[in-house]
């Protein structure tokens, strides 16, 4: 699919568009890491803006006017896939974090935006050093649904599944503190990081429909950025309540 | 006591305990693995000597999706010929589970009267075993996201498989459809490798995971290897029938098997068979063999049809994405009134993200009559960003059930469940209502 060609026309929302990139679907979305696209698609409408949905694959020319980027988790044959094209898209895609770009980052690229990846037998895969974090392969596989208390989104839900164990440098803080489930590492109860306008996290589940919150901000700031301000609709989150509700009960 | 001596004493001490303790734990109602797990604990070699001395070995079949339906089929196409079958029927898919099964047909003296073992495999256990009772044949069916809970990565699953295939000393049967699979051959060096396959017409109703994870519309990958000739393709699938190509011909028969899923693990059991029999077991008669293929039903849980007041129920397992996937394309909607029954307990696997991997759009126009089991309201979810409509949202899956049952009545009906929320079901029907079970 041509990315410049492929933009979903205005159907009477006065509000404009906002244009969302997918990083990697191909090979990047495991565990239900579609849903944070659609939730983001769905969500920019229901908003009153026209969202805009484009994916950017291996060999893509990259996408201009980007408003708010999503990457996912991969097996360790996609993160493979990728890896070069990530670094030749480095420059690019750290301009655009330091210049505030909403981001959502979720379990692999969270790991490959950081300095690097040390696999268990020693070898280092180089990050993108978007964020001050580095990942050390284990043995052990966080596995479960977790519960994270952030001050920024109130109560995150998810569910996590992952062997990296991450540690966050002071260039950036973590999303919060899990109450229940493992979050970045099996030592310090934090999960994800927060940058700027980065949201990073091993949450997938998917994120965004449970969390409404995280989903919100990144349309927020990115309308706020393109607009100057942010006029929201009213999306019916009953739903989503009820499955918070649920889901905060169920057994890790 | 001289070693020998010594051997022949356990062995013919430790069939008899076990069948005690078989008894024993059938009366208190116990699990099917305790009496193999005794056993193996004081003859660890009981198992591999029992199988080995069968005149045609042992075949293995594993996969994520559809080895028991599938292990069923080629017991009943073997049978058909003639051969007497040693199978785990209990559903106690683990190597004690085959223990214990295996202490329930052997005589006193330890043997089995059997032709060849046909047993159903759970891929981690499956190592373990293997390790220790190299099969004859294997049919390996797919890797799909199923038990992700459990081992973590696509990738990893396919490596038992290719492990399974490495310990066979004679036929490996392939999925040709699932790359992760058909790849396995270029690992393989001794052993003769057949697939089944479909025609590509049907490709598109078989997502592949991969396919799956790149968001749709997305383009398929440029280098597509290719495929490999196929030992049975199956080229068609109609109402109540379904086309095979075999040595260089094409046969229509009917099915009792519903669901393209399933149709398809058809020609996967008749691949396998071919090649047993084939390998010198029997001379395959193939009108018997069509004829058993034809009356194969599904195995306990896997997908039913029952008939309540008068009217049609089907029951749709899912526990994956792809399953869900050819569920929802295999039982088109229309005319029926919908329910999903989604539970997320441990046999089900807690994560829930793989509901945003399947696309609900099949059922926009007709929407969704109840949402129940303990993640109804993620369904409620899911199908509100689907744009899909729905009616009441009720976990609890019997007021659930007796809603929907009482406002869709004279229409037939269909539940797509997880697998405890389909053993609710079945549990709440008989309670509710007489439940015939058609098939
Ligand atoms: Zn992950």
């Amino acid at each position: 699919m041509n990315p410049e060609t492929s933009a979903v026309p205005a159907a009477g929302q006065g509000k404009g568009s906002l244009r969302v990139v997918q990083l990697y679907p191909r090979d990047m979305n495991i565990y239900g890491d579609w849903g944070n696209a659609l939730v983001l698609q769905r969500r920019i409408s229901w908003h009153g803006y026209t969202p805009e949905l484009l994916e950017y694959n291996v060999g893509d020319p990259f996408p201009d006017d980007v408003d708010i980027i999503v990457g996912g988790g991969g097996q360790d044959s996609g993160q493979l896939v990728i890896q070069e094209d990530l670094q030749d898209r480095a420059a690019a895609l750290k301009d655009l974090a330091e210049d505030g770009t909403p981001m959502l980052l979720i379990c692999g690229l969270y790991q490959l935006f950081g300095r690097f990846f040390k696999t268990r037998t020693g070898a280092v895969i180089p990050g993108i050093g978007v964020l001050d974090v580095e990942t050390h392969g284990t043995d052990e596989r966080l596995i479960g649904n977790v519960k994270v208390a952030t001050p920024e989104f109130g109560e995150v839900l998810g569910y996590e599944n992952h062997s990296g164990q991450t540690s966050l440098g002071s260039g950036v803080r973590p999303l919060g503190t899990t109450a229940k489930g493992t979050g970045n590492n099996s030592s310090d109860g934090h999960e994800g990081a927060r940058y700027r306008n980065i949201v990073a996290s091993y949450l997938h589940g998917s994120l965004l429909p449970k969390n409404p919150a995280i989903a919100d901000f990144l349309i927020r700031t990115a309308a706020e950025r393109k607009f100057g301000s942010f006029e929201p609709g009213q999306p019916d989150d009953r739903y989503a309540e009820l499955a918070r509700e649920h889901a905060g009960r169920r057994p890790r | 006591m001289p070693l020998l001596g010594y051997i022949r004493n356990m062995f013919s001490f430790s069939v008899p305990l076990g069948k005690l303790v078989r008894r024993a734990s059938r009366l208190r109602g116990g699990g099917s693995a305790l009496p193999g797990l005794v056993v193996e604990k004081i003859d660890p070699g009981f198992m591999r000597r029992t199988l080995s001395t069968l005149p045609h070995g042992v075949a293995v079949v594993s996969g994520t999706n559809g080895k028991t339906t599938t292990t069923k089929m080629v017991v009943e196409l073997l049978e058909s010929q003639g051969l007497k079958v040693f199978t785990n029927r209990t559903g106690s898919n683990f190597t004690r589970g085959v223990a214990a099964a295996l202490l329930g047909e052997v005589d006193w003296r330890g043997r089995l009267e059997a032709d060849i073992a046909v047993l159903e495999l759970d891929e981690a256990h499956a190592v373990h075993f293997v390790n220790s009772v190299p099969p004859r044949y294997c049919l390996l069916l797919n890797v799909l996201r199923d038990q992700l809970d459990r081992f973590g990565e696509i990738d990893k699953t396919a490596q038992l498989l290719q492990h399974i295939a490495a310990k066979t000393t004679g036929t490996v049967v392939l999925n040709r459809e699932d790359p992760r699979v058909a790849r396995i051959a270029e690992t393989l060096t001794g052993q003769e490798v057949r697939y089944f396959g479909l025609d590509d017409s049907l490709l598109a109703t078989f997502p592949n995971d991969d396919d799956m994870r790149a968001a749709p519309g997305s383009p398929a990958p440029a280098d597509l290897p290719e495929k490999p000739a196929a030992d049975v393709v199956l080229r068609k699938v109609g109402a109540d029938s379904a086309e095979f190509e075999y040595d260089g011909g094409t046969v229509t028969t009917g099915m009792k098997l519903r669901g393209v899923y399933n149709i398809f693990n058809a020609a996967a059991a008749l691949t396998l068979a071919r090649s047993i029999c084939g390998g010198g077991a029997v001379d395959a008669d193939h009108a018997t063999l069509l004829e058993a293929l034809s009356q194969v039903a599904p195995a306990f849980g896997r997908g039913e049809s029952l008939t309540v007041d008068g009217q049609p129920l089907d029951l749709v397992l899912v526990k994956n994405p792809s399953g869900f996937r050819l569920g929802l394309k295999s039982f088109p909607a229309g005319g029926y009134a919908t329910m999903i029954a989604i539970n997320d307990n441990y046999a089900d696997g807690r994560d829930m993200s793989w509901l945003w991997d399947v696309e609900f759009d099949s059922l926009r126009e007709e929407g969704v009559d109840q949402l129940t089991g303990s993640r109804a309201y993620d369904m409620a979810l899911r199908l509100q960003y689907d744009e899909v409509p729905f009616g009441d949202v009720q976990p609890d899956i019997a007021p659930a059930l007796a809603a929907f049952i009482r406002e869709a009545a004279g229409k037939p009906k269909r539940i797509f469940c997880t697998y405890t929320a389909m053993l609710a079901i079945r549990r709440e029907l008989s309670k509710i209502t007489t439940v015939e079970v058609v098939s």
